[in-house]
């Protein structure tokens, strides 16, 4: 029963959108309100880079080698981007655009001149290939499992320990960095404990939704729980329940159209927060309209 | 642990050589560059316990990065700091600041009472979260500034000198030895100004050393009873009557300042600083 509801391609279809999902929607939590979300952007393209240089030394394409290698490059991008933001001689902002393209031309470039012949294409590289991910399967144990799923599933579990565990840490490191640095909870380190997470998810995702597709897991669904709640662990569930909801409801839509099924997950996640920007209680149009006429 | 423990290993050593455990903060040939532009050149500032004390000077005199550099977040490029005789790393619960109140996003998805109750965190260390007993220190911290039936507002909804006094209550709930505070009279209205000074003598009076970026000169007799003027170098540090005079403030000042004699008919310190074109 439970071997063949793995084998089933539109339960692992919506169970690996729905897992992306959530796991993108835990950290970008956090990256939401640091004003990093861009951060994901670049991480999501150079991990390219990782990802072929991992390939190149191990011939691995997924697995735990393929996602401590993202975790590095995503904390390698990070750190680039501090290194040359620290010059002063261009911002920060501007400093996220020199490093990650050149990162990802890199990856891009190695792509092209040594492995020409791997699945690894351009195309997958933005978009990835949800529709196909019951077809790449590993055994666990007796268990004949998607490969995104068994690895979606590790990395959900991981952000979502990181998550509960530094729950507090996280709180204060977020909203006054330097109270957390003066009461030694090490602000600096959390933050990028939080980029490897999110690298780790970027490339366990990456054969599914794609660098570009990912972004949108990490921000919209965020985005979106900001406009419905004022409390922070309420913005967490939110966000995970949005980017789920998204997930599995791109799914029949893409099917109606027959269009790509992770491009109409994301854009329901922007269907979600046109909703909730026009209707949420507090910060949505219709709220902010209601409330003016209730003080009159 | 923290990497500022690992860095600052040999400040133990020093703090004891020094032998000024007596004072509530010490601090010695300390040198702050940014880019090789010093921001605090050679700085020695002894300031006793249980006094109150400002810090005052023009903009860009480094007062802010005096106390960030205090609480380790900047790295100083030379000179040692000791909190009653131990480097600040290694009294994390007996410190309490207050940052600028532009220093964090007041969007933030949380409440009063949560914000408070972050001043427990040090106590709690790592991975414990905050309980019942955290929310009872946090609820009396309100109280004492006036905050009690706003504790489940959102912030985002506070007033500039409601933020303020959030601010304070956390800092009050550190119950620490030494309490740090850069600009806590900034933009706030009258009503909060005064009860950010009284908590602040009522802190002092319990024996607490009070250390204050301060940017208003004219009040600064009425409050405090301690006095570091700083201009990149320490102009001048003692009890306010003594330092608080017209030459040490143009020596800090320059020609920014304005200063009318209040006609006692005495030297200069009788003056009323006013500090022109801000």
């Amino acid at each position: 029963m439970i071997a063949s509801f793995f084998l089933q391609p539109v339960a692992m279809i919506l169970l690996t959108g729905a897992l992306v999902a959530a796991a993108g929607a835990l950290v970008g939590t956090f990256l939401v309100l640091q004003r990093n979300s861009m951060l994901s952007d670049a991480i999501s393209h150079s991990i390219v880079f990782g990802i072929v240089v991992v390939w190149l030394l191990t011939h691995a394409q997924s697995g735990p080698v393929q996602i401590l290698g993202a975790a590095l490059t995503g904390v390698l991008t990070v750190f680039l981007t501090e290194l040359v933001a620290g010059t002063r001689r261009v911002k920060r902002d501007a400093a996220i655009g020199l490093v990650f393209p050149a990162l990802f031309a890199a990856g891009v470039l190695l792509l092209n001149l040594y492995a020409r012949d791997v699945h690894i294409d351009t195309h997958t590289v933005l978009l990835g290939e949800i529709g196909f991910v019951w077809l790449d399967t590993m055994m666990l144990g007796s268990l004949e499992l998607p490969q995104a799923v068994v690895w979606m599933s590790v990395v959900t579990l991981a952000n979502l320990i990181y998550v509960l565990m530094f729950y507090k840490e996280l709180k204060l490191a977020t909203f006054d960095p330097q109270l957390a640095a003066a009461l030694g909870f090490a602000p600096t380190a959390l933050f990028y404990v939080l980029l490897a997470l999110t690298s780790t998810t970027a490339v366990a995702a990456f054969d599914a939704v794609g660098a570009v597709l990912f972004i949108a897991f990490v921000i919209v669904p965020p985005a979106t729980a900001y406009l419905l709640t004022d409390r922070l662990s309420l913005m967490l569930v939110y966000s995970v329940l949005i980017g789920v909801a998204s997930s599995l409801s791109g799914y029949p839509v893409a099917v109606m159209f027959d269009v790509s099924v992770g491009g109409t997950m994301a854009a329901m996640t922007g269907v979600f927060f046109l909703l909730a920007f026009l209707l949420g209680p507090r910060h949505g149009l219709l709220g902010r309209e209601w409330q003016r006429r209730r003080g009159e | 642990m923290s990497i500022r423990k690992l860095l600052g290993k040999n400040d133990t050593a020093q703090c004891h050589r020094l032998h000024e455990p007596d004072q509530a903060l010490h601090i010695e040939d300390l040198t702050v560059a940014y880019e090789g532009k010093p921001v605090l050149w050679d700085i020695d500032i002894n300031i006793p316990p249980g006094v109150m004390a400002a810090i005052i000077g023009p903009n860009g005199a480094g007062k802010s990065t005096l106390i960030k550099a205090v609480l380790g977040l900047v790295r100083p490029t030379a000179g040692h700091i000791c909190i009653h005789g131990h480097p600040p790393a290694e009294s994390l619960r007996r410190i309490a600041y207050v940052p600028q109140r532009s220093a964090v996003d007041w969007d933030f998805p949380t409440t009063v009472l949560d914000v408070v109750m972050m001043g427990r965190y040090a106590h709690l260390g790592w991975f414990r979260w905050p309980g019942r007993r955290e929310r009872r220190h946090a609820m009396e911290a309100l109280e004492s500034v006036g905050m009690a039936e706003l504790s489940h507002r959102q912030i985002s909804q506070l007033s500039g000198g409601q933020q303020q006094r959030v601010f304070l209550a956390r800092a009050m709930v550190q119950d620490a030895d030494v309490y740090f505070l850069d600009e806590p009279m900034a933009g706030v209205d009258a009503t909060t100004e005064k009860t950010v000074v009284r908590l602040l003598q009522e802190l002092r009076d319990a024996g607490k050393t009070v250390i204050v970026v301060h940017h208003d000169l004219q009040t600064v007799r009425d409050y405090f009873d301690w006095l570091v003027i700083l201009n990149v170098r320490v102009v001048a540090q003692g009890r306010v009557p003594e330092v608080y005079t017209g030459e040490n403030l143009r020596r800090a000042y320059g020609g920014r300042i304005a200063l009318i004699d209040s006609g006692t008919g005495e030297d200069s310190s009788g003056a009323v600083a006013r500090e022109a074109s801000r």
